[in-house]
């Protein structure tokens, strides 16, 4: 019925989806969506350089990823500026390397739209391999280090005090961002990575009442907007990235409708 | 051998610096079970810091902490919930460990708040909220309880029975307490051992033994010293606005 390629796209697509929830409700909690932004624009210099040693993708987005938040926290402590600022400083910095690199990388035939924007015809079956296993292990860190990273992001000082290790769950967490940036690119894009986790996890915070259940909607929208988006893509032949988060943007105007009649019957 | 089974935590001449001023220096502490000790001392005088290098949140940058408690429990001075998160007072209680609904009612039932348990924390009020955490404190059965103001915002009939309470815990569990009040007649008249920090120990022993003491006079004005002493004595340090001791 369909191309295998659209399937391929579908499978490791839905697989993102899945790991993209808890992490992007856990970044709308901690308010580090400029953050997830910084990783990803500097997982385009994780791609060129990728192409120059011809590495493995989505390693070396992983890399290149936790070095940037690894320069982050020691530029936090050295220097007087704020977070955000140096978040800016890096993301721009990262982004304009990997973009002068492209530059330099002219031999080599190069789409940059695809890597700015995602490209599903780019999946394969080993991208597939990839999504899957490496989002299961992802989930299954994050299984293992969630009371300590959910309790220090209610509270740091009370997590410590406790016993929690939260200093620990913090950088675990950091690498799994990075993680699941590395796992996404090829699909969703650099630029567009952080809607992909941001967007669903926002849904879910309109209709849901506890943690858990907020995971669970995000999860599901991210399904949704997966799966909506490239069929959407396929149709009228745009990029996979923005079709998916174009979605997603549509899945987030509805979930307001439950918040504006609650706030109506609360008028009454 | 009895005395050091019950021994929480000591700390030994601990202090902590912060670009290269000391916050506080040369505390000694010990934190006994079923026992009450108190800090108090004037805003900044680094009451939360001594609590937080008790607790392990702060290491200590001269000195040295022995901490033989296993299950600690925490009552932070100022907590703010971010409201991106859907949190409600059941999911609070089960923060840190996991307990079970029996004994999470129970808690909520002693500091007068089982009504709000499914309530979203954010939409509770300041004092409710600080029912909540002593609430979750008392729940974890800790053997170490450290409460930072523990009844800031709570209204006045409230206080009074929070601090019953709090008393009462120490006893029911047999655990030690650190406990940062302003509330001076509570301290006196319900704690064990009382230091008077101002980023250093200006004094410190039983209640009795504080209220006659000058240094204690001197930080707290002799109208509240009065009324909770008859004796007043000769300074025998003074002040400069740090709160280091003026030679």
């Amino acid at each position: 019925m369909f191309d295998e390629f659209f399937i391929r796209a579908l499978v490791a697509g839905v697989g993102i989806a899945i790991v993209a929830g808890p992490l992007g409700c856990l970044v709308i909690w901690r308010r580090l969506s400029y953050f997830g932004d910084t990783l990803s624009h500097s997982a385009l210099l994780g791609v060129t350089l990728a192409y120059s040693f011809s590495l493995n993708i989505a390693f070396s987005v992983f890399v290149i990823s936790a070095v940037v938040a690894l320069l982050l926290v020691s530029l936090q402590k050295k220097t007087k500026l704020a977070g955000d600022s140096l978040l800016g400083l890096l993301a721009h910095s990262t982004l304009a390397i990997g973009l002068v690199l492209i530059g330099f990388l002219s031999y080599i035939r190069f789409d940059l739209m695809g890597l700015l924007f995602g490209d599903i015809l780019a999946v394969t079956t080993a991208d597939i391999g990839l999504v899957w296993i490496g989002g299961s292990i992802i989930l299954i860190i994050l299984y293992f280090i969630w009371k300590s990273l959910f309790s220090a992001t209610v509270n740091y000082d009370l997590s410590a005090a406790e016993g929690m290790r939260p200093e620990v769950s913090n950088f675990i967490f950091t690498l799994l961002l990075a993680g699941v940036i590395a796992l996404s690119i090829k699909m969703i894009g650099a630029l567009l990575i952080t809607g992909l986790l941001l967007i669903p996890a926002a849904i879910a915070r309109n209709i849901s009442n506890s943690p858990r259940q907020m995971i669970v909607i995000a999860i599901l929208s991210g399904i949704l907007s997966v799966v909506v988006g490239l069929f959407a893509s396929l149709e009228i032949n745009t990029s996979s990235g923005p079709s998916i988060i174009v979605v997603a943007l549509l899945l987030f105007i509805i979930s307001l409708v439950p918040l504006e009649i609650k706030g109506q019957l609360q008028k009454r | 051998m009895n005395e050091n089974n019950n021994l929480l935590v000591r700390l030994k001449d601990c202090g902590v610096q912060k670009s290269s001023k000391w916050i506080v220096k040369g505390i000694s502490l010990e934190i006994h079970k079923g026992k009450i000790v108190t800090l108090i001392g004037p805003n900044g005088s680094g009451k939360t810091t001594t609590a937080k290098m008790a607790l392990n949140i702060l290491k200590s940058d001269e000195g040295s902490i022995e901490n033989y408690s296993t299950k600690m429990a925490y009552v932070p001075q100022k907590i703010s919930i971010d409201w991106t998160m859907p949190l409600r007072v059941i999911d609070f209680m089960n923060l840190t460990s996991h307990i079970n609904k029996d004994e999470i009612i129970e808690a909520l039932e002693l500091t007068g708040v089982q009504h709000l348990i499914y309530n979203e924390i954010h939409n509770l009020s300041g004092g409710e909220f600080q029912r909540v955490l002593i609430a979750r404190a008392i729940a974890k059965k800790p053997d170490l309880l450290v409460l930072d103001e523990p009844v800031q915002g709570v209204d006045f009939n409230g206080e009074i029975a929070l601090y019953n309470l709090i008393k009462e815990i120490c006893t029911k569990l047999n655990c030690g307490i650190l406990l940062i009040s302003h509330d001076l007649h509570f301290v006196m008249s319900a704690t064990d051992h009382v230091i008077c920090l101002n980023g250093h120990i200006c004094c410190s022993g039983s209640p009795k033994s504080i209220v006659k003491n000058s240094s204690y006079i001197e930080l707290f004005g002799e109208h509240n010293a009065a009324t909770l002493s008859l004796y007043q004595h000769e300074h025998d340090h003074s002040h400069q606005t740090d709160g280091s001791v003026k030679n």
